[in-house]
């Protein structure tokens, strides 16, 4: 048996049938060539999703391919729709919703370089709690550390939250890259 | 494969002679003169030299649409290039295969503000289906024939190919793959089987069964239509269609219920509003189709076949979705509904027909005729009783006169009928029949046009000339931006802010000035013989035909309504202004 269809959504009316938006993590193949990137973000301009994070590198020199990983959300309609535009760019080999797909065998990790100023009490202070969060200094003069800081986003953004009182100067932060648990590939 | 050392601008014009292009559409300039040069002296592709590169692009449309090919256009960098940007959306919204060569400066100026540079593979990014900037001599024949396959497999579209001058200078080796695969983009013909039984399952025991029917029918060839036509006989379903799908189920045919949509007819909007499984092929829910969304077609199960992916369960969700060439997925479909000797539900399905004679004893395409003034909706209809039994094409430009074109000219055969509709282009018509003249040059080519769009490239009278394209412009004069101040009625109590046509040119002469016909005609006793002789004059004819000035376009659906919510030429008269709710006055 077939269930008669849900009220779809409608930018038609605002009695519009809405469903929760949550994030989810997208990996995608692409061709390593000239304006790949710009086709992709413009993509999401162009239609109207939101970006989170994104990340993009070559992974196969010899291939020519980079993976982009894309945090982005939308009710689960907006996110097939959002993947069907992609599949759709003619660069792109394959796309993949590590959220969806790999529910919580996925893992996904962001970089941060943390930068934080202050003398005595407050550094001291500053150096524990980069040690109870494993953070590497990577840096330091007499008064500055740059922590390094890898894990899940939320452990970032806590890290950075605490440092914040402790004279935090600036964050660089590479984004997220995710990636299937198991021998697999996506 | 063939390998032959010559120049790039020598393979382009190898490329387009291998993939047996004849004509292409173009205008010259600074940086596609070695283009134009190894065009000089061969005689394998004819090159028609238009006024402005908005017309080279429609005028690949209408020869693509009309010929089931991939239209061509060449236009030089910075302003040909903007200038063809319609044209390149027009294309993309209305799936239309393309290849657009641009010309560019020199690779190392890019980037410099040199002279008639632009980013036009940036700019032309979101509104082709794919672009190349070719960097080397090395990738040019690659990316040659790959644009031609990006542009005709899959959901066709227009491809870009912007090619720097020193590229089209240099000298390399030029191989013809002959067979393209492309490494990622390789889209799906045949529908999924598991799908498709589900979908005969649901056809099988329909009570109310409706088929909704697209461009993309048109788009798959005409095996598609002859197939549909097939399915429909076979079932007995009634079916309507798009604007973009008119033709590939025949107007005179039994079940044919007319167009569906805005300006859709009753009986078509009714059956989909109360359908209970609708069968959509080709087609893509477009919102001058769905009407409001939240109440469209609320009843009903639902099967989309796109070859689109992107196209399904995109703005409504459907129960069977069919990925899929149109071609295939309706062989497949009447295979089945064969083998498994499937039966349509007769007595349902004689009620379900019994309830459409009755919607369509509303005649909603009726209008009162007059014997003072010439109606709209009786030039059309002349127009289509003269002209039948010939090879008669017709394109459009935007506006009421495209409605009544769409609702009164009846089409029989697919590829005839070439107009914007994703778009709305005006200006689209004169170009696009100069494309469908080119290609067929013996046909009887009409340009269904309004005195507004038909300014904006009138200039391409002049190209009709050049090639003594016997193209035929019936201009519907109502002096009105008619379809603006009819939406002015609608929402802004007829306060008609600019689209009253002032200081209009005196079309017979301007048909004159550019060595064409030039025919007028205000008495409706006067119309078929202006008709006649715009049909028995061998050359470009211009027909200055002096409508009703205030008639609208009816039936109609109000915007933010639903389908069973028209509003019928006879009950116009009540207060339009109070139709539209605030809602639906903010949309387009
Ligand atoms: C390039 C462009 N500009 C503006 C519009 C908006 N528009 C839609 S219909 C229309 C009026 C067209 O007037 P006319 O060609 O005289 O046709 P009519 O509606 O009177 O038949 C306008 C301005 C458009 N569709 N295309
Ligand atoms: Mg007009």
């Amino acid at each position: 048996m077939i269930a008669p269809s849900k009220p779809p959504l409608s930018p038609y009316s605002s009695k519009a049938f809405q469903e929760e938006s949550k994030p989810h993590t997208l990996a995608v193949l692409v061709d390593n060539e000239p304006g790949v990137l710009a086709r992709v973000v413009g993509l999401f301009s162009g239609r109207g999703y939101n970006i989170e994070s994104l990340t993009v590198a070559e992974v196969a020199h010899n291939e020519l391919l980079s993976r982009i990983t894309i945090v982005t959300s939308g009710t689960l309609d907006a996110i097939e729709q959002i993947m069907h535009q992609l599949d759709r760019l003619v660069p792109v080999h394959k796309v993949t919703n590590l959220t969806l797909e790999f529910r919580g065998k996925t893992v996904a990790r962001e970089l941060a370089l943390i930068k934080v100023k202050g003398r005595g009490q407050v550094r001291q202070e500053a150096l524990q709690l980069a040690d109870a969060f494993r953070a590497r200094v990577v840096d330091a003069s007499t008064e500055s550390f740059v922590f390094e800081l890898t894990g899940a986003a939320s452990k970032i953004n806590d890290f950075v939250d605490l440092m914040r009182p402790l004279g935090l100067v600036e964050v660089s932060r590479t984004g997220v890259a995710a990636i299937t648990r198991g021998p697999n590939e996506m | 494969m063939s390998t032959a050392e010559m120049t790039g601008a020598q393979m382009i014009v190898q490329a387009l002679k291998d993939q047996k292009v004849e004509t292409i559409f173009g205008y010259p300039g600074g940086a596609v003169l070695p283009i134009y040069d190894a065009l000089y002296g061969q005689n394998d592709i004819k090159h028609i030299l238009v006024r402005h590169e908005q017309g080279a692009a429609h005028a690949a449309e209408g020869y693509a649409r009309s010929s089931g090919k991939v239209g061509v256009l060449l236009v030089t960098s910075g302003p040909g290039a903007t200038n063809a940007i319609t044209g390149l959306t027009d294309a993309l919204l209305d799936s239309i295969p393309l290849v657009c060569i641009t010309g560019q400066v020199p690779t190392h100026l890019i980037g410099s503000d040199a002279f008639q540079e632009c980013d036009t593979v940036g700019i032309t990014r979101h509104c082709t289906k794919h672009n190349y900037l070719v960097r080397s001599i090395e990738d040019l024949p690659r990316i040659l024939h790959e644009a031609f396959y990006v542009a005709q497999n899959g959901r066709p579209g227009p491809v870009v190919i912007d090619i720097p001058k020193d590229v089209q200078f240099a000298r390399g080796d030029y191989v013809w793959p002959r067979h393209v695969e492309h490494r990622t983009y390789k889209p799906r013909l045949e529908g999924d089987a598991a799908q498709i039984e589900r979908a005969l399952d649901l056809m099988a025991t329909a009570k109310r069964p409706v088929f909704y029917t697209g461009g993309g029918v048109i788009n798959s060839g005409p095996e598609a239509s002859k197939l549909l036509r097939e399915l429909v006989a076979l079932t007995g379903f009634p079916i309507t269609s798009t604007l973009m799908g008119l033709g590939s189920y025949p107007a005179s045919g039994a079940n044919w219920l007319g167009m569906l949509g805005m300006h859709g007819t009753f009986e078509a909007n009714h059956a989909m509003h109360d359908c209970d499984v609708m069968i959509n092929i080709g087609a893509r829910f477009d919102d001058r189709i769905t009407g409001r969304l939240d109440a469209f077609s609320p009843g009903s199960r639902k099967i989309h076949v796109d070859i689109d992916p992107s196209s399904i369960n995109k703005t409504v969700k459907v129960e069977v979705g069919i990925i899929g060439d149109c071609t295939h997925v309706l062989r497949a479909m009447i295979d089945q509904w064969k083998s498994r000797k499937l039966m349509a539900d007769e007595p349902a399905l004689k009620d379900w027909w019994k309830q459409i004679e009755i919607w369509r004893g509303r005649k909603s395409l009726h209008f009162k005729n007059s014997t003072s003034v010439i109606k709209p909706q009786h030039a059309v209809r002349r127009l289509h009783a003269l002209t039948r039994g010939r090879d008669t094409y017709i394109t459009t430009e935007v506006g009421q006169h495209q409605m009544w074109a769409a609702q009164h000219f009846d089409f029989d055969e697919p590829n005839h009928w070439m107009t914007s509709g994703g778009l709305g282009t005006m200006g689209y018509g004169l170009p696009a029949a100069i494309g469908v003249q080119m290609a067929h040059p013996d046909a009887l080519v009409i340009d269904i046009a309004g005195e507004g769009s038909i300014l904006m490239n009138m200039q391409e009278m002049s190209t009709a000339a050049q090639y003594r394209l016997p193209i035929k412009i019936f201009i519907l004069n109502n002096e009105y931006l008619g379809m603006v101040r009819q939406w002015q009625e609608l929402l802004h109590e007829s306060r008609y802010s600019e689209s009253y046509s002032h200081s209009l040119p005196d079309f017979v002469k301007l048909a004159e000035a550019y060595g064409a016909h030039g025919i007028r005609v205000s008495d409706p006793a006067d119309l078929d013989a202006a008709i006649q002789e715009m049909i028995d004059t061998p050359n470009a004819v211009i027909v200055d035909c002096r409508i009703d000035k205030l008639e609208n376009c009816f039936p109609m659906i109000p915007s933010g309504k639903a389908h069973n919510e028209m509003i019928l030429a006879d009950d116009a008269d009540l207060e339009l202004e109070a139709v539209i709710d605030a809602e639906g006055r903010m949309l387009v």
